[in-house]
């Protein structure tokens, strides 16, 4: 059999070290980018004024140090807080403007229970604005354009207070 | 066996891998591009919550990290394994915060954007608040009070 001429150097072994790289470059990419829970801090301010909020406005949220969630004082499910905000928002509230979500933590909550009693109250407010949405601009509320968000979040805007944690449990 | 061998013969190569280089390049760009270096050494444990009204951080130059959780077996015997707070790649205390602040601030190229910054708090699941309000408590002090919780998909669990 006859020898095939080689083919001319170099431009060969390029593809290995791209693919060298490649390969590197594959491995230390991570894509995903991050998600979470988005909010802005109220201001700090030396020594807090309390502005008398009435009480039909304020969905007042307590977690304790042992992870127990109450709303208005009654041990609720977690999975009943969404539905308790819309209903705050909707009907309890003088007008949804208004309307004051309170969550109160303990410093021994743990963060899991902190982001899922968080999250509900989003997901809520999320159906309302969805809600709102479809009625006025006949699309999801995340399919809107900026603007159009910025006009539902005008009349159903999201206020969440965090009232100072208690210390129940560092003083046993 | 001499059959197997007799087939294996090849004719002449049939595709040309000349170009083969360039579509490697281009791929290799483009990982270069997406590619975020882990700039820092985990040096605790975190296992984000999940939750389902997520939002994506989009500027990821906008974004300081700030993690916490229990410190990883190696540093466990020196730190302890109550939860702590880590900066880049070191272990700080919630007092160390405005300057890690500071410093986040001045490495932005244009100073407008500095209300665009977020700070992602990359927290595990079983810490508790008090570290957390520390945190956020120092962040309201310096005035960055954008914050994003980082917590996984809990639609893609199932």
């Amino acid at each position: 059999m006859k020898k095939r001429k080689l083919p001319p150097l170099g431009a060969g072994s390029m593809a290995d070290v791209a693919f060298l790289l490649l390969v590197f470059f594959l491995i230390a990419t991570t894509i995903e980018t991050d998600a979470g829970l988005n909010l802005v801090l109220p201001p700090w301010t030396e020594n807090e004024t309390i502005q008398p909020v009435p009480e039909y406005n304020v969905l007042s949220i307590q977690l304790n140090a042992l992870d127990d969630l109450y709303v208005e004082g009654e041990k609720v499910r977690l999975s009943d807080l969404n539905q308790r905000t819309k209903q705050m928002v909707l009907s309890e509230a003088k007008s949804p403007e208004e309307a004051i979500v309170s969550i109160q933590i303990d410093n021994a909550t743990t963060y899991e229970h902190y982001i899922a009693v968080f999250n509900e109250v989003k997901a809520g407010y999320k159906e309302i604005w969805n809600d709102t949405a479809l009625k006025k601009f006949g699309q999801k509320y995340d399919d809107l354009e900026t603007e159009n968000q910025k006009v539902i979040l005008k009349t159903y805007p999201l206020v969440i207070s965090e009232a100072e944690p208690s210390d129940f449990a560092m003083k046993k | 066996m001499s059959k197997f061998k007799k087939k294996g013969k090849k004719g002449a190569p049939g595709i040309t891998t000349a170009s083969l280089p360039d579509i490697v390049f281009m791929l290799l760009f483009f990982f270069m591009v997406v590619t975020k270096m882990r700039d820092s050494e985990m040096k605790v444990k975190i296992q984000v919550p999940a939750a389902t009204e997520l939002q994506k951080l989009e500027k990821k130059s906008l974004v300081s990290h700030v993690y916490i959780g229990s410190p990883i077996p190696k540093y466990a015997a020196v730190m302890g394994s109550a939860p702590r707070i880590q900066l880049n790649d070191q272990f700080a205390d919630p007092s160390q915060i405005p300057f890690f602040i500071a410093n986040e601030i001045e490495k932005l190229s244009n100073p407008k954007l500095r209300r665009a910054m977020t700070c992602a708090m990359r927290v595990d699941k079983e810490v508790k608040m008090g570290i957390v309000t520390e945190v956020k408590t120092e962040l309201r002090k310096v005035n960055f009070r954008k914050v994003s919780y980082l917590a996984s998909d809990a639609g893609e669990l199932e």
